[in-house]
This record gives C-alpha cells, structure tokens and sequence, in this order.
C-alpha cells in the first residue's frame, strides 16, 4: 500500500501556485490599492494638467489623435485628454456626493424601519417596492425632472433613487443581529440599547455600510452621467462625461470617433476600478471559501 | 475490500482579513471493511466523520487536503481511481432526500444513477423497475418528487440509486436520522441483506444502538481519530471487553446501560491537545498519557489508541 | 377556489395597490416640484389664454381644493383611463403611449430574447469550468459590459457600423421621406437590427454573471456531490442537474429584467433617435409635458410588473413543488 498525500479532486482549482506567485491576501491588498491610485490620478491629474486646454483653439480644430493631443481635440480646438480629466473628475465628484447622501439615507431608513418597526417599517419597505417597480431609469428621470433639472437634479435624483438595495441590506442585518442569540444576552445582562448598538451593532454594521457605499458609486456614476446625456442632468455649461458624450453625438456623422471612445473609456475605466475596489473590500471583510 | 490507515483530512481557510489558516478536521483515522460484513463509524453528530465518505469517493472540496492511506481491493486509491470506481465500485446511501435533484421524478434519478454506475441504458428501466420491486417501491413511485416522499419512502429510494450499479462496497452516511423506529429497522435491514449478499458495508452513524443492531466491528471515532475498532459482541454487560474508556462511557451512556453521562466536550479541531486527545475526559489518566498520541495498537482482536488499555 | 384563480386575485390586487402606489408617489412628486400644474398644462399656449381662462382650469382640476381632495379627483380620471393631453404632440396620452410602445417593442422584444437566451448559455458555459479559460472571458465581457454606460457602446457601435462600414442606417426606425405605407419590412429590420443588437449585449451581461453563480451553487449542492459519488461527470451534472435548477431563478431574473430594459431602450434610442417610448421619455422630460411624463410612469410600472407576473407564472410551470404541490395540497 502506498502512502499518497494529494490534492484531492483538483476540479475547480486552477493552475497550482507558482512561488513568484502572491497569495490570495496580497493580491487582494494590491488590487486595492491599484484601483485607489487610478482614481487618484485621475483627480490629480485635471488638477495637474491645468486649464489651458480649455480654451477654443480654432487652429488646432477635429484633429485625430497625436502626441500633443492624445485624445484628439474637439471642433474647437479643445484638447480632449483636459476635457476628459475634467469631466471625469466632475462626474466622479457628483457622483461619489450623490452616492454618500444615498448610501446614508439608506442606513437611517434600514435602521428606522428594523429598530422601529411596525408602521415605519411598513411604510420604507412599502416605500421600497415602489421604487422597485419602477424602472430605474424612468424614475431617475421623473425625480430630476420634478426638482427642475441641473447639478441640483441630478444629484437629487441619483440619492434619492439608490438608498434602497442598502436600506434592504441593513435592516436584514439588523432584525438578524437583534434576534441573534449574544445580542439578546447582553440585553438580559442589563446592558443599555446604545451599548449593545456601539459593541454588537456596529462592528457587523459598518463593514456592510462601506462596502455598499463603495458598491454604490458605480451604479451612480452611470446614472448621472446617463442623465446627464439625454439632457437633463448637468447643464452644458459643466462638462461632465456625460455632457462631454452628447456633444460628441452630435459630430458622430463627420467621423470624430475619438471625440466619443475615450471620454467613454476613461468613463468605462473609473466604473471598473470602483466595481473592482467594492468586490476586494467585501473579500477581506468577508472571504468567500470557494475562491481557491 | 476497504483498508483506510492514518486518514487526515484538513481545510485550507480565510478568515476575516484574508489570512490563510489550515484546519484539520480528520486527524488520524482507521478503519478496515470486509466483503460480508457491516462495519460501523461511530461519532458524535457534527463531528466530521461523515468527511470519510468524501475521502473515500473523491468528493471532498477543492480546498481540502487528504493524507495517509486508502486501499480498496488491495490497491491504492487514488483520486483517478475514486472517479472511475464511484458508482460502479464504490456507492454512497446518502443521509436525507436533499442529496437528489428537487426537479427531477425519483425514478429518473435512479434511472441516473445505474447509467453512472454502468448499467447499458437499453436495460436501465428494467433495472429501475427491478429495485423499485425489490425494496417494496411502488411503480408509480418513480413518478414522485422528493418533496413528495415520506421518510421510509426515502430510505427505499436512497438505498436503490446505490444498489442498481452493483456497487461492490456501500458507503451509508447516517443512515437512520431521526425516522421511525419501524423504518429504523427496516433500513438497518437492508444494510445487512446487503451484507450477507456478499457486499461490504461502511455505515457512518452517530446512533450507537443502531450500529450495535447490524455491526460486526465498530469504530469508535472521537476529535478526528479512531480512538477503538472493536467487534460489536465486546458491546456486552459492564463494557468490560471494551478497549478504550471513551469506547466505555459510550456504551455506559446508553439509555439501556444506566444512562452515565459523560461529563465535558470533544476538543475543537484547532485545539486539539498535544497528548491523548482524550485526556481531558478521561478516568484513567496519567501524566504518561499528556505526552503524545497514543498509536494505535492490536488488543484482543480489534485495536486502540490508549496507553492504559 | 381553484388555485389559479387564487393566484390571479392576488395579482390583480397586487396590481391595484401597485398602480395606487405610484399614483401617490408621483402626485407627490408633483406637488412637491416648483412646476406649476396649471403652466405645465397649458404648455405652449401660455400667451393665448387669459387670466380667466386659467382661473377655469384651475377651478376645473379642483385646484382651488384642499391637497387631498384633488388627489382623488385626479385619480379619479386616471382610473377612468383619461391621462390627459399631451403637450408634444397635441393628442392623447394613451394614443401616444400605445403607438411608441408598438414601435419600442420589435426593439425590446428582441433585445429581451436574445440577451436572455444568449446571457444563460454564456453562463452556463462558463459555470460549468470556472476558471477556465472560456469562464474568464465570460466574465470580462459581463464586467466590461456592466460597467458601460449602455448609451456609449450604442455611440460606438454606431461609429463602426453606420458611420464607418456604412452596413447600418445612422437614424430612425425607416428611411427618412417615406411615407409610412411606403416602408418594408426589411427597412424596418434594417433600422431595428443595430439598437436590437446593443440593447442585447448589454443585457447579456447580468443573465451571464447570475447564470453562472448560480450553477457554481448548483454544482456545489449536495444533490450534486451525490450525482458525483455516483460516477457523474460535469458534462452529466450540468445536462441533467444544472440547466433545470438554474433555470428557475434565471426565469425570475429574466422577468425582472424588463426594468433594466426599459431603461436601456430610453439612453439606446436617444442615440439612435428611434421614435419608440424610450424616446418618448425623454422629450416628456426634456420639453415638461407632465401629462405624458406621467402616463409613461404608470405604463413602466404596469411594464415592469407584467415582466415580473410573467415569470412567476413561467416558474408555477417549470417547478414541481408549485405545480404538483398545488394540485395535491
Ligand atoms: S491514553 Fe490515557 S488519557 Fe488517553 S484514553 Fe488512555 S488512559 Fe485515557
């Protein structure tokens, strides 16, 4: 009989760990820090990169991308990389203000409706589901409508429309943590509400209320920069990606492609790196086994 | 047919903050089963043991980590031999009705079962039909969803998904919770029908009366080892044949035996102490037995891992 | 009471308390806005009428009436189907509404099927190995494709197919100049098949990413490590076990997906300037027609839901718990 010591049944994992190899832990840290530092630089670098190439430069019009322009410029002579890092920076900005007031009214909501209950609670998850039968998009467009359009809208529309999937996470937290067996315990024990919010409350509470902030920014990214493309978001006046698109619409026909691709892309690329921030975080609050 | 020596296995896991930690779950366990006999694993519930049929078939998670021996016909049991040897050679008897599909008819699982276990598909039916006839399944059973199966029901449908691949080795994890004690008897029967048919019989129970009904050997399983493989007759009187004082305390802990409770908890698998794991619990100890594990050793015809035995 | 008439109540009063839902809602919003109703309404014709003729309309809607009292006299038109006059085109809210959602829905309905479709093969492929090399890719796509601004791959595709190759019309759901009776199927097909195709691959996204999780768990369930104690292959496990497990909660995300649809066709036909509801939307919001604004909130409502009553009714016949156990109680 032979002894074997082996990896049982390899059906799922992948290639077997090489020494240069980090570990799961260490890749997980670099990630975020990589996606810290793109988003970084993109603040840094409207910041760096100055004004200057706002201004209309009438001879240095629709010209494709070049080294001194390397997003092209527009059809006044703009140069696209400035008005990109502007935009971007812009609707990052409102983006992230708009997904903070969101992600706050979201907690309260959560924590007013499992703390309160019975009529409270009624009404936020009533509150909930109608927002949840509505398309986003529509409601996005009802609610900046109502308030009257521009930045204000905007952000309005975009926090008062993404509280709901965090409310929903926070009160499942909370009815579950209220019912759980060591929380009942310490109210036997004599210990008063706040203690037993401050010691068994927050610890579970707040990893969830980070990662859902982050996972939020995405999704009010989008949506701003959405609103802002048909129109009803920021106005004309403030570039933000979305503005910046449906400009470049409008010279589709000539053939400008740069004009939409990297605006788009850059765009494309601050989603990720929130997206990809989000999922590492919850990973190191909470790890999932299957990932070998 | 079946010889399994210094089994371990462990787990790699993360915990909070992505830090790597080994956990191991199975320590050091033996066990040998065979043709014509029924041997029964006898651990407390939760305790891991259920792990062994994993080992065994080849099913164990990918994060897990199998070491020591397994030879089933006299041959090593490596994992490309579990897979081609699973459901052919080698069945498992499932422990609840959550081990088949909840879309799918009972019949076509069975169905399933003996075309993974070999059987041509010309004659599946009839092989379905057959063991259907034989564990007193009505035809129309086969119709049925496993929401729709009682208890005993079960067991029948259980008992025929292994049986219909002519499987040489039955690998039954707990096998009789919380049922009847009508369809405990009955199901107990069909493991030693089996037996006496020329099979051999692996049960996995933490239901020490149950495996003293069909056994031949018991082993004895506590914080990851076997700490006796004993024949089920030394399960007499004032436990005096036994070998090991766990082993004891099982048997006198019996509603049938005088209800002695015994006092304490097994050892959690990340502490586990450096000497006889049992130490803790036991009567008999000695400073000699904190020192190291006790090795398994031969003693009136089973084994045991104790100094003192 | 036989259980699909049980089921088919629950609905329907799901239905009511749903649309009573955004009526609240929404005359909330309103009221809440700085629009003025009364301006909102007369719209373009603002200098044509007198102030008497305003103070009609006002005394007409009741607004001289306590909140709530005009509330009701509001809802109670919606509920006899007057949503009003659109301030766009001068007609109608309903007729408009019914003549966009039929343009809209050759767009949605092949989006709809082909993302579904396509989104649960991907995920399944994928599933099936993860970490393999195709399982990879799956995942790029979704996560590229989730983090897209729908309306930029519209703009993109349309550069390379319309404006670049030429294959695609760059407008419009027909040729521009024709007369409605003067265009083919095949132009419409021409002019359907680009903004079809970037509303699919963008929905494909989420089915694929949800697929595949969900046969992960289907192939770590216990039902599945018994299929593999007895012999099984993946191939086996996903043929006979995977495709019908995860076939459920696909059904359900399909249905929900009409939410994210709707949305999609809003940004993709704006790009495409396709005069569907989408498009509708957004001139409701852009130039304050309140009435059409509105009435498009309750159509995606009744949008939405009917998506949602439509897989549950898919699910009641694919899972056998339902329909078996509902038959024999
Ligand atoms: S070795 Fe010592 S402690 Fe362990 S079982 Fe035997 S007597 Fe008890």
């Amino acid at each position: 009989m032979s002894t074997l010591t082996e990896t049982p049944a390899p059906m799922r994992a992948g290639p077997a760990p090489r020494p240069w190899q980090l570990n799961r832990r260490q890749r997980t840290l670099l990630t975020i820090g990589l996606c810290l530092l793109a988003l970084s630089a993109v603040l840094a670098g409207a910041w760096l990169i100055g004004d200057d190439g706002l201004a209309t430069n009438l001879a240095a019009r629709n010209q494709p991308p070049s080294l001194a322009h390397p997003f092209g410029t527009d059809w006044l002579g703009r140069d696209m990389l400035t008005r990109t890092l502007h935009g971007l920076s812009l609707s990052l900005g409102v983006g992230l203000l708009a997904a903070v007031v969101s992600a706050v009214i979201g907690a309260a909501l959560g924590l007013l409706a499992a703390t309160l209950g019975g009529a409270a609670d009624a009404v936020i998850t009533w509150v909930i589901d109608v927002f949840f039968s509505l398309p986003h998009l529509v409601l996005l467009i009802m609610i900046a409508f109502t308030v009257g359009g521009g930045t204000i809208g905007v952000i309005v529309a975009v926090a008062l429309t993404h509280w709901t999937g965090l409310a929903r996470i926070i009160r499942a937290e909370v009815l579950q943590l209220k019912s759980a067996h060591y929380v009942q315990l310490s109210a036997r024990l004599g210990r008063g509400p706040l203690w037993v919010a401050r010691h068994h409350m927050l610890p579970h509470l707040l990893p969830q209320f980070i990662v859902g902030l982050i996972l939020l920014f995405p999704h009010a990214i989008l949506h701003e920069a959405a609103l802002s493309f048909i129109g009803i978001g920021l106005s004309p006046h403030l570039p933000a990606i979305g503005i910046i698109l449906a400009e470049a619409m409008r010279y589709l026909a000539t053939g400008s492609w740069w004009l939409a691709l990297f605006p788009g892309l850059a765009l494309l690329l601050a989603v990720t790196a929130f997206d990809v921030l989000g999922e590492q975080v919850r990973d190191v609050i909470e790890p999932k086994q299957s990932q070998g | 047919m079946l010889q399994v020596q210094g089994l371990q296995v462990s787990f790699t896991v993360y915990t909070q903050g992505l830090r790597q930690r080994r956990l191991t779950v199975i320590t050091d366990l033996d066990v040998t089963v065979r043709a014509g006999e029924v041997v029964a694993i006898v651990g407390a519930s939760g305790s891991g043991k259920s792990l062994l049929a994993h080992a065994i078939l080849g099913i164990l998670p990918h994060n897990a980590e199998l070491g020591g021996s397994i030879s089933f016909q006299g041959k090593p049991l490596t994992q490309a031999r579990k897979e081609a040897l699973r459901g052919r050679a080698i069945a498992l008897i499932p422990q609840t009705v959550a081990a088949l599909d909840p879309l799918m008819p009972v019949g076509e699982q069975v169905r399933l079962a003996a075309l993974r276990g070999g059987v041509p598909a010309a004659g599946a039916r009839e092989v379905v039909a057959a063991s259907f006839a034989r564990y007193g399944l009505a035809p129309e059973a086969a119709r049925l969803h496993p929401f729709q199966v009682s208890g005993g029901m079960a067991r029948r449908v259980l008992v025929s998904t292994a049986v219909v691949g002519q499987a040489r080795l039955l690998i039954a994890d707990e096998p009789t919770p919380g049922l009847h004690p009508e369809v405990v008897t009955e199901t107990l029967g069909h493991l030693r029908e089996l037996a006496d048919g020329g099979k051999a019989v692996l049960m996995i129970t933490h239901d020490i009366e149950a495996a003293l009904r069909v056994a031949d050997t018991v082993a004895v399983f506590y914080a990851g080892t076997t700490v006796e493989q004993a024949p089920a007759r030394d399960f007499a009187g004032g436990g005096e044949a036994l070998r090991h004082p766990y082993t004891r305390a099982l048997w006198r802990a019996l509603p049938s035996q005088g209800f002695v409770p015994l006092p304490g908890a097994q050892p959690a698998p990340d502490a586990l102490p450096p000497g006889c794991l049992f130490a803790d619990r036991c009567p008999l100890v000695t400073a000699a037995c904190r020192v190291a594990r006790p090795p398994a050793r031969e003693l009136r015809g089973g084994t045991v891992r104790c100094i003192h035995a | 009471m036989p259980e699909w008439m049980s089921f088919a109540g629950r609905k329907l009063l799901r239905l009511i308390t749903l649309l009573v839902a955004v009526a609240i809602f929404s005359y909330t919003l309103i009221s809440l806005s700085p629009i003025d109703p009364v301006d909102a309404y007369i719209g373009a014709d603002m200098l044509l009428i007198s102030p008497e003729q305003r103070a009609q309309i006002a005394a007409r809607w009741g607004l001289d009436q306590p909140p709530l009292a005009r509330f009701i006299a509001w809802a109670r038109e919606l509920a006899g189907g007057n949503f009003g006059t659109s301030l766009i085109f001068n007609r109608p809210v309903l007729e408009i509404i019914g003549e966009r959602f039929i343009a809209s829905l050759g767009l949605m309905a092949t989006a709809w099927l082909v993302s579904g479709l396509l989104g649960y093969a991907l995920g399944i492929l994928a599933g099936a190995r993860p970490g393999s090399l195709l399982d990879r890719a799956v995942r790029l796509y979704a996560y590229i494709l989730a983090s897209s601004p729908s309306f930029w791959v519209a703009l993109l595709l349309l550069m390379a197919f319309s404006v670049g190759l030429r294959w695609t019309p760059i407008c419009c759901a027909s040729p521009p100049g024709l007369l409605p009776e003067e265009v083919t199927l095949a132009h419409r097909l021409h002019h359907l098949i680009l903004p079809a195709i970037t509303l699919s691959i963008v929905g494909v996204a989420n089915m694929a990413l949800h697929t595949r999780q969900k046969l992960i768990e289907v192939l770590e369930s216990d039902y599945a490590l018994f299929a593999r104690a007895q012999g099984a292959t993946t191939r086996d496990l996903v043929r006979h076990h995977g495709l019908r497990n995860v076939a459920l909660p696909a059904i359900t995300l399909q249905g929900a997906s009409l939410s994210e649809l709707f949305g999609g066709a809003v940004l993709v036909e704006q790009v495409f300037t396709y005069p569907g509801l989408g498009e509708a939307t957004v001139q409701a919001a852009l130039r304050s027609d309140v009435p059409l604004l509105l009435g498009i909130v309750f159509f995606s409502a009744i949008f939405v839901f009917a998506g949602n009553t439509l897989a549950d009714l898919a699910y009641r016949l694919v899972d056998p718990r339902i329909r078996i156990g509902a038959a024999t109680p």
